[in-house]
């Protein structure tokens, strides 16, 4: 008998796999702004599934910095560049047949593995929260978290250099 | 598989998602939607994690995906800069137009 639990989990992952199609692959528009909203909601029921799995602050994170900061970051770029509807050029129809066969063949091998070993449903002992994660965070993964900040502030100065009118 | 969840659904989920992301950098033409694709490889790998996290009782994986953002919030920033430089050089986003490598 299925639990509630299970009906959530059905939804949001039927949800991610539908939005995370119409964001790649939408067959009524090649909008990029498109696949970005859809992007959007692809991430937020993402979010669903990461509270399922008893990650609440994850889900926090995915919407805040995912949903919101970096879309808003893709929709600016977009914006900025003004990019018209991808015009229908001819497309390669060949490459683009054997690229789709070769992700449906990854698809399957993956499907086909994942689902032939016996997955053990073990009651959760853990819950993501914030007071947890921060515990780990700050005792065993202090040096990644300090190193992480010097790579953001590397991420800066890079963006900064890379967005001056002339590269001296 | 049951119809009780376990590790495995969550596990098809994220192969499905990485494979969808996978159609988007192979069959889309628009740098930007390509790196819409990348997003969602990243987010079904912070899925697998966070799935595996759970069911081995093991909080790691969590502080894993909270790094695996982090870069890629850095990476985001870094490419669609290169990308808003690239156009201003070659007024173009579309990677069939951009072919050779001298600017």
């Amino acid at each position: 008998m299925p639990q509630p639990t299970d009906l959530l989990f059905y939804a949001f992952a039927g949800l991610t796999l539908l939005f995370g199609f119409l964001c790649v692959a939408n067959p009524l528009s090649r909008n990029p702004v498109t696949s970005a909203m859809f992007l959007v909601l692809t991430i937020v029921s993402m979010a669903g599934l990461f509270v399922l799995l008893n990650a609440f602050f994850l889900a926090a994170v995915q919407i805040l910095v995912y949903a919101g900061a970096v879309m808003v970051l893709f929709l600016f770029v977009i914006m900025l560049l003004d990019l018209q509807e991808e015009e229908r050029r001819k497309l390669n129809k060949v490459a683009l047949g054997l690229g789709g066969i070769a992700i449906v063949g990854l698809a399957g091998i993956l499907v086909r593995a994942l689902t032939s070993g016996t997955g053990k449903g073990g009651a959760p002992a853990v819950e993501g929260t914030t007071r947890e994660l921060g515990r780990i965070l700050f005792q065993s993964y202090l040096l990644p978290f300090e190193v992480v900040s010097v790579l953001l502030l590397v991420a800066m100065v890079g963006v900064i250099l890379l967005s001056k009118k002339e590269l001296k | 598989m049951s119809l009780q969840t376990g590790l495995g659904h969550y596990l098809v989920v994220s192969a499905l998602l990485f494979c969808l992301g996978l159609l988007g950098v192979v069959g889309r033409r628009n740098l930007l939607v390509i790196y819409m694709g990348l997003e969602l490889m990243l987010n079904s790998a912070n899925l697998a994690l966070v799935a595996f996290s759970r069911f081995n009782n093991n909080l790691n994986g969590q502080v894993m995906v909270f790094f695996v953002i982090t870069v890629a919030a850095a990476e985001v920033a870094v490419g669609l800069a290169l990308i808003v430089a690239l156009y201003r050089r070659r007024q173009t986003a579309h990677v069939e137009d951009l072919v050779s490598l001298k600017l």
